[in-house]
């Protein structure tokens, strides 16, 4: 989003941004986010890695690896895909709006 | 097995929330998603507080399945009916864990979690209390269990089946990407395992895919019908999904799952294992 502060994920204790790469974003819709959002991670030939749902701020994260990957979104009040690229372990967000 | 007597679509599941000898079962990995909501009248059971022995790496005994179905409220007569979030990941370990210890009715709600609130139906976040029941299980059973010894013993002879995602079944990721990534054991997987990742027999929406489309699935990834089948993946959670799709949808016969999975088979010593596609 233009002139928000850049934010960071809420992480579990313990995980190293040297070595993990993750891949974090919030679902949103006319600019609220979007809890109980079902997101899936598919990899570079379009397959299932991972699915998690939104927290109530709307917020998902995965732990991934460098690469090309996407997002697919699908909730009762729309969905969305997008393509994301995570160049080196360390955070790489993903904004994600539901149409 | 018929499809409709293993398998109820969430129109079912409304209709008889309140059926008696009907029992909604919530599984989950996220052991807090029932909290927020579940479905009118559904207990919850923890899968690793309760599914699993709190010192040992195994599941609970006899006596403690018994004492838990029991405190749940759950009877021997009972249709359970099992729904869950991961695309009903844990339902489907769940279920075969009830016919481990031998309960006959047990279904799983198609598409889980998911597919219910997708559709926008009610969640109720009602305490719920069944009374107790003397509940009896049986011995496991374990045609449907497969243990590292044969596992190994099937390398190269048996189907073994590898549902993890590609690059889980490469080495390129050691956990399902919701999970951190550090773990201790090695990557890749055994040798001469087929990989067809779970996703592959289901919808987006959670619901499992056509008999028809299951059995093209298995028939061009290399099954061969003619021999026996252990799945496995991660924990064993995932396989228990491909071991219902494929024992249970499609009746295939001698199918177990690996509960001990990836975690056990990557951390033994001098075990053969393949990486790479």
């Amino acid at each position: 989003m233009c002139g928000a502060p850049a934010q960071t994920p809420t992480l579990p204790a313990g995980v190293d941004l040297e070595t993990e790469t993750v891949i974090y974003g919030v679902v949103s819709k006319d600019g609220a986010p979007v809890p109980s959002a079902y997101v899936r991670l598919l990899d570079a030939s379009g397959e299932f890695t991972a699915e998690v749902v939104t927290s109530a701020t709307g917020d998902f994260r995965f732990f991934a690896a460098p690469g090309d990957w996407t997002l697919s979104v699908l909730h009762k009040d729309g969905k969305v895909r997008q393509q994301v690229h995570a160049a080196a372990p360390g955070l790489t967000e993903a904004s994600l709006h539901l149409r | 097995m018929a499809r409709a007597d293993v398998l109820v679509s969430a129109d079912w599941a409304e209709e008889n929330l309140n059926t008696p000898g009907v029992v909604f079962v919530e599984v989950d990995e996220d052991t807090s998603a029932y909290d927020g909501g579940h479905l009118a009248g559904a207990v919850k059971l923890d899968w690793k507080t309760d599914l699993q022995d709190q010192v040992r790496r195994d599941f609970v005994n006899k006596e403690q399945f018994e004492a838990l179905l029991g405190a749940k409220g759950i009877g021997n007569d009972d249709t359970v009916v099992l729904y869950g979030g991961n695309n009903n990941w844990f339902a489907s370990y769940a279920y075969w864990y009830f016919k481990l210890y031998g309960h006959e009715n047990v279904k799983l709600l198609d598409g889980g979690r998911k597919k219910w609130e997708l559709d926008g139906r009610e969640l109720s976040k009602d305490t719920v209390q069944r009374p107790a029941t003397s509940y009896a299980a049986k011995e496991q059973d374990l045609s449907i269990r497969a243990f590292r010894d044969e596992v190994l013993d099937s390398i190269g002879k048996q189907n073994l089946v590898d549902v993890r995602s590609p690059d889980e079944f490469s080495g390129k990721l050691l956990a399902p990407a919701h999970l951190p990534q550090e773990q201790s054991q090695r990557g890749g997987h055994i040798p001469s395992a087929l990989n067809v990742p779970w996703s592959k027999a289901a919808n987006e929406d959670g619901t499992f895919k056509s008999d028809e489309e299951l059995r093209a699935l298995y028939a061009d990834q290399g099954l061969d019908e003619a021999k026996d089948t252990i799945a496995y993946c991660r924990i064993g959670e995932r396989s228990s999904h491909t071991w219902f799709a494929l024992h249970e949808l499609l009746g295939h016969q001698n199918v177990k799952n690996y509960d001990g999975s990836w975690t056990e088979y990557g951390s033994l010593v001098g075990v053969p294992i393949e990486k790479g596609a």
